[in-house]
Parts: C-alpha cells; structure tokens; sequence
C-alpha cells in the first residue's frame, strides 16, 4: 500500500466527510456548553479542537459519539445518523476520554479482551485484532502486565489501543497528551500518523495548547461554545502576515509603554525577554520607524527590531479580542 | 555540556547550588545539580517525568534532605533553616484547592491567617495588585479557571515571599486568559520576586526569560529561551512532499537527520546547521517522493527540548 494516493484505498462509496455534525446545541440548565457548532471532518484529516477548559470542547466529542443526546442538531458518523441509526454509527468510532478507565487489576491483554467483549467482538475476531492492536502501540511485551503497572505514557497507549480494537474509521481523542511531557506526546503523534494517512481515518482531538493544535491538518478555536474561526494552522497565521513585530530591548516596562502608546500599535505582549507587537495593517513599516525612535527619545534600548511570522496564539489572541481586520 | 549552560552571576542569587544530589536507595534522582538563579528572573523549569524537577524543588523548599552538595535559597542554607526557607517562598500548585463556598476575599483570609498574616490592607492592595478586586465578593465556585488561577497566586504571594514556585499555572485556559497571568508574573519579577515554573507545556516555557532543562537528574541547560533555539537543535526545514508519510519514514531512517515529525500538512526535519537542503531534496527524490516546497522554519522550545531529551549525548558544534 506504500505510496499509494489515499484515494485509491478507500471505497468508492465513502461520504465526503466521515464526521458530519450540523448546528449542534446543548445546555446543562442555564449554561449553553454548545452553541451551534458544525463540523465536517474527512478521511485523512486530523481536526484539533482548540480551546480552555469549559470552551465545550469535551461537550462536543460527548455529543459526537453519543453519550450525550443533543438539544438540537444532527451528527453523522460515516454516513450513520446517531439518532436513527445509532448502533452503526457508534461502531464507527473509537472514543478516548479525557480521564478514560482501565481496570488496573487486569492485564494490558485482559483489558483489552474485557473492551472487545463490550464492543460485542467475537473471540476470532479480537484476538487477532488485539496481537495487531498491541504491537502496533508498542505494548506487545508487556501483554502481561498489570495496567496500573504501566508508566503513564504506556497507559495512554493502552487507552489508544482501546479506542481502536472496534477497527474505528473516526477517532475521537479528548485532551490526550494534558499532563503528559513532550517526549511521551511525540510518540503518541506518532502513533496517529499511520492511522491518518495509511488506514484513512478521520480524527477529532481536542486540546488547550496551541503548539499540538500545529500538527493538525485544521484547526478551530472554542470558546464560549462557539467556533469563533477554524482552517489549516498555516492559513490561520497568514491571515495575520504583515501585522506582527518582535522586539527585544530594555527596559521592559519602558517598552510596553512606549509601543502601547503607538497609534497603529494594538496590543503589546511580552514573551520572557521579547515583545511580540500587533500592528494594524498596513502599518509595518511605518510602526517600526516610529517604535525605534521613540523608544530611544524615552531613554531605552532597542537590540531588534523585526517582522515575524504570527504565532497561532497571536492569532487566538486577535480573535478573542475581536480586532478582527 | 558545559556549552549549554549559562549561570547568573550576581551579587543577589535567590538560588544558589552547589553539587546538589538527592539518591533515593540506588536511584539518583538529582545529580550534582549547580543552579544561580538571579532576583526578579523568571525561570522555566523543564524536563520528562521522573528528570528530578520535583525533587529538586521538594529539596529548595527544605522539604527534602540533599544526599549530597547543598543549596541555599533566599541566602538561607535550606537544611539548616527550613522553615525560615518556607516563610519566605510562595508555592502555586496546578491542582491549586480553593473553598468553593467561600468568597475570593474570604478564601485569602483564610490561607492568610495560616501564613499569620491578619494585615487586611496588606490582603486588599494584594487582591487590588492582581486586579481581584472586582471579583472579591463572588463565591470562588461561580469564577473561571482564569481567575481561580489568579486567587490561587494570590494566596501564594499573602506573606510577600521573595521567591515563588508555579507548577503549570495556567494549564487549562485560554491564551487571553495567560497573558493577563502572564502579566501578573512580570509584575512581580519586576518588584524582584524570583519565579520558577516548572512546566510541561511548551507554551508556558515561552514565557520565562531563562529556561533549565533536566533530563535523569542532571541539569543540561539554562539559558534564555532564544539563545537555546540558536544554540541547540540545528537547522529546520519545512518540507512539503506526498505521500507523506511515505516521506517521513524515508527522511526518519536518514542518519544525518536529527528529528523529522509532522505538523499539519507538511513535516518539519531538523538537520546538522551545515547540512545542506540539496540531501533532502536528493533521499526524497531517490525514493521517488514528490517534493513540492522545502523551506527553511524557526526553531521552538519543544525542538530544544527534545534535542535534549531524546539525544544520547549533545555534542559542541566544532567553532565554524
């Protein structure tokens, strides 16, 4: 199958988008957690839920593979109605909760057998599928172990391996790598790419931080229930091209004051020993003269003085602000 | 890897190590840290789980005996004097516990009457300073995650600690929420309180002005943020090519490529500064993988890091 174009491994007959979800509304008495979410997510595609706690991030994923019924809206799974047709549309996904349970008692391999079993798998069936399901994760060599055993970075890959012994086409990943150090997190990235580019699957994964949002293929911005914006990361740093300055220089009080009081300046945010400066368009180079002198006249020093390729958090940052274009 | 690490020297240190070492039976978790921290930095504090962050800072708080070596905080020998090193540190947990019932003003009180502290001007100009004033009356319950975290620094800053460690203090809000955290901090250090956050999150690490990073108990640098980037993980590109995963185990199997990971629609490959991009362009082309764009990209704290997390042995670049 290497090298092969994704297209040619799927059937012909696949709905555009594995993950279809219209206007999606829920409230928990007064408080409206989802606020007309839509989302169409394909094959091949990783879509990162970026957001903070309480956004409705988890609301959503809890809507999408139906532990939660919604107020109003539909969702589509593989093409299956999660109202009206729900049990084929839950064999469509693999769900990873957030605080997801492993029976710490039972071995790596029990847990799975007890999962396959809950998922309705016959013993043909998952025994096969849980040897491949572990090798696949790296945790073929401790079958035997118990999970509470396991260091954490190998119970999220148990926990991965859980959500895949159904062979889901959608993969839901609620905030998988939160606590988790970078080490860990690159290998459970890792373990998604096959799943994304060689099996085709669709993945949702959620998460508060936006250097994981940029190993999405897209990403939408949560916050109070809504997507206030979503595509590709690079597309969503283009838009704000041309607008942002790093400056390094001292003092720092000195210089927030200074670049605040600029005219085409709209917001001053410091990074450790550098400043990150929005300007309004158009006004680059016009800013950055005026910043260099002012800031000398004010008795500071300027070392550097430059455009920068936006962060996708100058970005949230914008938007949430709503100085917007 | 004395290359990496860049110490404050300073006639005020806050910390100041010599050799600190903690053994738990064989198990070395902290080996022979040195680490001067001047006032009003704001230090990053890094590393895997189980690198000895937490033991060196359960040794810094005088919660810990060292095995070995000795530290001083706040000028203070931290086994000779514990509890004075305690009276005059803050310490904000990421699982921070706030009485829900209560009132934001009403919770400071509390945590300030453990601390003996009963100056109620002192505890207004505190919620004033960090702008809880308008929240003061509220049940802690009703807040947000973000002004919770704020409370919770708060009830860290009640007796005036000269030096104050954070645990992930804002995993779990959203990047307007930090900032105005963020701006807290710089406050702070701008009055010469010293920070140390210990953080796993990239996004925090960006924040402080000079970042440590452990890995099995040794400190392998300190520097600020920007001189790391330059210093450490080599050159990035960014390479555009399909199919691409196809690419990625192509470029990953390269002994001179130094990491490659995905990142959206495109990989990003760190090569030795002196590589040139014509070696990838010619592995991609004799594998018969399509490239369509190769461009040079900017080096983050999460490449620092697992430069140095991942690497058997970081060697000095030869003086070009």
């Amino acid at each position: 199958m290497k090298g092969q174009p994704l297209s040619n491994l799927l059937p012909e007959t696949l709905p555009d988008y594995l993950i279809e979800a219209q206007d999606l509304y829920k409230s928990f008495g007064a408080r409206r957690a989802v606020v007309g979410v839509t989302l169409r997510i394909a094959a091949g595609e990783i879509y990162g839920l970026v957001g903070p706690d309480g956004a409705g991030k988890t609301t959503v994923m809890r809507l999408l593979c139906g532990a939660l019924t919604l107020d109003a809206g539909s969702v589509k799974l593989g093409g299956f109605d999660i109202r009206r047709e729900t049990e084929r549309a839950r064999e469509q996904i693999g769900y990873l909760a957030q605080r997801f349970a492993l029976y710490e008692d039972l071995t790596v391999q029990e847990n799975l057998r007890f999962f396959a079993e809950v998922r309705g798998l016959q013993p043909a069936q998952w025994k096969r599928r849980s040897q491949e399901i572990l090798e696949f994760v790296g945790l073929a060599p401790f079958r035997h172990r118990r999970a509470g055993q396991l260091s954490g970075g190998m119970k999220q890959k148990l926990g991965l391996a859980l959500a895949l012994i159904n062979e889901p086409r959608i993969l839901l990943l609620d905030e998988p790598t939160t606590g988790v150090d970078p080490v860990t997190r690159q290998d459970f990235w890792r373990l998604i790419l096959p799943l994304l580019h060689r099996r085709a699957l669709a993945v949702l994964v959620s998460t508060p931080y936006m250097d994981e949002a940029l190993r999405c293929t897209r990403v939408g911005f949560m916050r109070n229930g809504h997507i206030i914006c979503e595509g590709p990361p690079a597309e969503l740093r283009r838009r704000l091209a041309g607008r942002i300055l790093e400056l390094t220089g001292a003092p720092s009080s000195l210089i927030a004051e200074v670049a605040r009081a600029d005219p085409a300046v709209e917001a001053v945010n410091r990074f450790g020993g550098r400043f990150h400066i929005r300007v309004a368009p158009g006004e680059m180079d016009a800013a950055m003269t005026r910043l260099e002198i002012s800031i000398r006249a004010a008795g500071g020093v300027v070392e550097s003085l430059h455009p920068i390729d936006p962060l996708l958090e100058d970005v949230f940052i914008a938007l949430a602000e709503g100085s917007w274009e | 890897m004395h290359w990496l690490i860049e110490q404050n020297r300073s006639e005020r240190l806050v910390i100041h190590t010599e050799n600190l070492t903690r053994r738990f039976g064989d198990f070395v978790a902290v080996d022979r840290l040195n680490l001067d921290v001047a006032a009003g930095q704001v230090l990053g504090f890094l590393g895997p789980n189980g690198s000895g962050k937490t033991t060196t800072i359960r040794m810094l708080l005088g919660l810990l005996h060292p095995s070995a070596g000795r530290a001083e905080v706040l000028g203070l020998d931290v086994t000779k004097y514990p509890e004075a090193v305690r009276a005059r540190t803050g310490y904000m947990s990421q699982k921070f516990a706030l009485y829900g019932e209560l009132t934001v003003l009403e919770n400071l009180t509390f945590y300030a009457g453990v601390y003996g502290v009963n100056d109620s001007a002192q505890l207004r100009e505190i919620l004033r300073s960090l702008g809880l004033d308008e929240v003061c009356n509220q049940r802690v319950h009703m807040l947000s995650t973000g002004w919770r975290q704020r409370l919770a620094l708060a009830i860290a800053i009640v007796h005036r600690p000269g030096l104050l460690f954070l645990d992930e203090p804002t995993s779990g809000v959203d990047p307007v929420a930090r900032r105005a955290f963020w701006e807290l901090i710089y406050k702070l250090a701008a009055q010469g309180v010293t920070i140390m956050v210990s953080t796993h999150y990239m996004d925090e690490a960006e924040y402080c002005t000079r970042v440590g990073i452990m890995r099995s108990g040794r400190l392998l640098a300190l520097d600020e943020p920007e001189q790391l980037k330059r210093k450490l993980p080599g050159q990035v590109w960014e390479v555009y090519a399909g199919p691409l995963l196809d690419a990625l185990d192509c470029l990953e199997a390269q002994p001179f490529i130094l990491r490659a990971g995905l990142a959206g629609d495109h990989l990003r490959v760190i090569c030795p500064t002196d590589l040139s991009p014509d070696v990838i362009r010619g592995v991609l082309l004799e594998h018969s993988i399509q490239m369509q764009m190769l461009q040079p990209g900017v080096a983050t704290m999460e490449d620092v890091f697992m430069a140095l997390a991942t690497a058997v042995d970081v060697q000095e670049p030869a003086p070009s």
